[in-house]
């Protein structure tokens, strides 16, 4: 361990934590945070930072010390009472959380793959598309239009599926988006390395392209146009009528169906990423989990420790890809369209820098990579390009040079930069923070080492050979 | 009783031919010793073995099996296990993840009972956890089970090594220079080690080792490679004497000078 120089910053930190971490004081920190947080938010719904300190409670949450009655007790305050009153006073934050947890669930998957497996795979946002066509074929009237050139839709062309088998839909993407994971797995995860991040590149455009130019000779993908109306889930009428007889006072006004759309797909990809979360959990502390480890580590250690490679590695493929399936499926019935835009290189890109972002296997700091990019890109430079533009609106000038704000050229809209946003992240973890923002961390077993080990010195040295494996051969 | 049975091993990369028609047989129980000049086709040999090169001719089966065309997985689920040359820890994990690791094919849970967090599940992980760290006691490494691999001293890496190595509950354990790189003290202990392997847990064991000490100190047999082939095998005091092996060693003008 390295003496590291205690620089003035580090010190008020340590300090600052010393205290934080004190007795009771993290649930009165927390409880006033959460609650300045939500006052500032409902009191100018338009306000970034208060947003943002909203947000970064979750952290706040997540990191102090408090019992796990509290974490979650706040939790559920926060994610279905402040959200939705504050989400439906601005939908845009609705919009931005929907985004963090869609992206969260997205980045998770990768992690898998890129993270715990070590396979650097590019085109990652395929079986997003996978799973958001699969809807968006099933879901519209897609199916009846096989022969029609697109855009010709005639009117009062019946759905093909009821709206309802949408949530069936959520599992057959997953399953479907995996099937597709294990059949380009099965060829390309015999490259390694730069190679197979070139296969997996390729095949993100292959879907893109595909996408874009299936609509003849059958018309499956409506091609560029996109397909549209997707049909959402119903919202059950009975709860409607109760959920905005409770919420018409606390929002101050009639509560559009549209906005429980909004509220409901929120609160879907909610739950969806709880459960992604439960899973890469659990799948991390076990065999297999270790197994995409150790092949990240050194292939042929593993391979030489009884580790299947190849299967290990196809595993983390599909599991990988079912995530991003079941999110395709979401996504199409949340926005109701689907196009080959929204699955393009840029996207596999943004989900990775989320990953490389937060923490290279690290699922906290994966989560955090998501919320961060989502803000960024939504918030900080569409933030930036509202400003520019009111500016170049005014007469105002920069002074000492006297350069008048109006003459300023289009081309400088920070909306427009996401894509360098996104190089000059990758390069900047890259030179400072390879590990990310948190780093993954391996579980700490202490308590329990101790135990056996005294054991063992009580009962004489245990051979191993005395304690025979779960499955001797 | 035959452990292990090599029958004209044959492994060429290009027109160099590393291992050439090796012929060999081992005793179960044996510690047996492999040495020879650098480059004489001893790792390539255990490389062969454990399919992680696929040889182009030859036959070596191991009690009763045919190792011939399998990966090096289906290698290790036979029971054989080996230790690297130069120490290919997981390095990123727990000392105790890398020894579990090294149970992967007893492990009976899959993605399922790990999603679901059976009994089962839990009971396993517990008995894996436990024998990962009565290995731990073994091998001499205590209160380092939460350490990266890649933190610990040189001399604790190769020790998680071996311990990794005899998670996999072998019985043939393939070390490739074992006691490389560590001073006398650790040598000594090492050796120690091997011996209590062998006795206590009833493995048999191969060695390529550099270290002329250790080799004739420890082993019962001794083959000598030089150019791929073999060519002396017998006791330690045979081999010391051997002329054929004083050449492959100092060359043939020293091994003249030496008769003289």
């Amino acid at each position: 361990m390295t003496e590291t120089k205690k620089n003035p910053l580090a010190a008020l930190i340590d300090v600052t934590k010393a205290w934080l971490t004190r007795g009771k004081t993290p649930y009165i920190f927390i409880a006033i945070y959460v609650a300045l947080a939500t006052v500032l938010v409902y009191l100018s719904p338009r306000s970034v930072p208060a947003f943002l300190m909203l947000l970064s409670s979750a952290l706040f949450l997540y990191y102090l010390p408090t019992s796990f009655k509290f974490k979650i007790a706040v939790g559920l305050i926060l994610a279905l009472v402040v959200m939705p009153v504050i989400g439906v006073r601005n939908i845009f934050y609705l919009e931005v959380i929907f985004q963090i947890s869609v992206f969260a669930a997205l980045a998770l998957g990768l992690n898998i793959v890129v993270g715990f497996a070590g396979l650097l795979n590019l085109g990652y946002v395929a079986f997003y598309a996978v799973g958001a066509y699969l809807w968006a074929f099933f879901g519209s009237q897609q199916i009846y239009l096989l022969n029609e050139i697109p855009g010709t839709a005639p009117t009062g062309t019946p759905f093909f599926l009821p709206a309802s088998s949408f949530y069936l839909f959520l599992f057959l993407g997953m399953g479907v988006a995996a099937l597709v994971g294990f059949l380009l797995g099965l060829p390309v995860l015999r490259v390694r390395g730069d190679y197979l991040a070139i296969v997996t590149l390729g095949f993100g455009e292959v879907i893109r392209v595909l996408a874009n130019n299936l609509d003849k000779p059958l018309n499956l993908t409506n091609g560029p146009q996109g397909i549209t109306p997707i049909q959402r889930p119903p919202l059950p009428a009975g709860l409607l009528v109760t959920l905005r007889s409770i919420m018409t006072p606390v929002v101050g006004r009639s509560v559009t169906d549209n906005e429980f759309y909004n509220l409901f797909f929120y609160i879907l990809a909610l739950l969806i990423i709880v459960m992604v979360i439960v899973v890469v959990n659990r799948l991390d502390d076990s065999k297999i989990g270790r197994a995409w480890m150790a092949v990240r580590e050194d292939e042929l250690a593993a391979a030489a420790m009884g580790v299947p490679v190849v299967k290990t590695k196809l595993l983390a493929f599909i599991i990988g890809a079912s995530f991003a399936g079941v999110m395709g499926v979401l996504f199409a019935a949340s926005r109701t369209f689907v196009s080959p835009e929204s699955f393009n290189f840029m996207q596999s890109i943004g989900v990775l820098t989320m990953v490389i972002l937060g923490g290279l296997g690290s699922i906290p700091g994966v989560i955090v990579g998501a919320a961060v990019v989502v803000v960024l890109n939504l918030q900080v430079l569409q933030g930036l390009s509202l400003w520019l533009s009111a500016l170049r609106q005014s007469d105002a000038v920069i002074p000492i040079i006297n350069f008048a704000w109006k003459n300023l050229s289009n081309q400088l809209d920070p909306a427009k930069y996401q894509r360098l946003l996104f190089g000059v992240i990758l390069i900047l973890m890259m030179i400072y923070r390879q590990t990310g923002l948190i780093p993954a961390e391996r579980r700490k077993r202490a308590a329990e080492i101790i135990e056996i080990e005294n054991d063992i010195k009580n009962n004489g040295n245990g051979h191993p050979a005395d304690a025979s494996p779960a499955g001797e051969v | 009783m035959t452990l292990l049975d090599v029958k004209g091993l044959t492994k060429r990369f290009g027109g160099l031919t590393a291992v050439d028609h090796m012929d060999f047989t081992l005793d179960e129980g044996c510690m047996y010793s492999i040495i020879g000049p650098n480059g004489s086709g001893k790792t390539t040999f255990f490389n062969s073995l454990t399919g992680i090169y696929k040889p182009e001719e030859g036959e070596v089966h191991f009690n009763g099996h045919s190792l011939i065309g399998l990966r090096p997985d289906q290698v290790t689920s036979l029971n054989v296990a080996r230790t690297f040359q130069n120490i290919r820890l997981f390095g990123s994990m727990t000392v105790l993840e890398n020894i579990i690791v090294g149970m992967h094919h007893h492990l009976a849970q899959n993605t399922f009972t790990a999603l679901l967090r059976t009994k089962a599940f839990k009971d396993e992980e517990e008995t894996s956890r436990r024998r990962a760290v009565e290995l731990m006691s073994f091998v001499g490494l205590r209160g380092v089970g939460d350490e990266l691999a890649q933190n610990l001293p040189y001399g604790g890496q190769r020790r998680v090594e071996i311990a990794r190595a005899l998670a996999s509950n072998p019985k043939l354990l393939l070390l490739d220079e074992p006691t490389a790189g560590m001073n006398p003290q650790e040598t000594v202990d090492a050796i120690a080690l091997f011996r209590r392997i062998r006795d206590e847990l009833g493995i048999t064991i191969i060695l390529i080792e550099h270290d002329m000490k250790v080799v004739m100190e420890i082993s019962e047999r001794i083959s000598v490679m030089d150019y791929g082939k073999k060519i002396a095998e017998g006791l330690p005091a045979e081999i010391r004497a051997d002329s054929r092996v004083i050449e492959a060693y100092l060359g043939r003008g020293a091994a003249a000078e030496m008769n003289h």
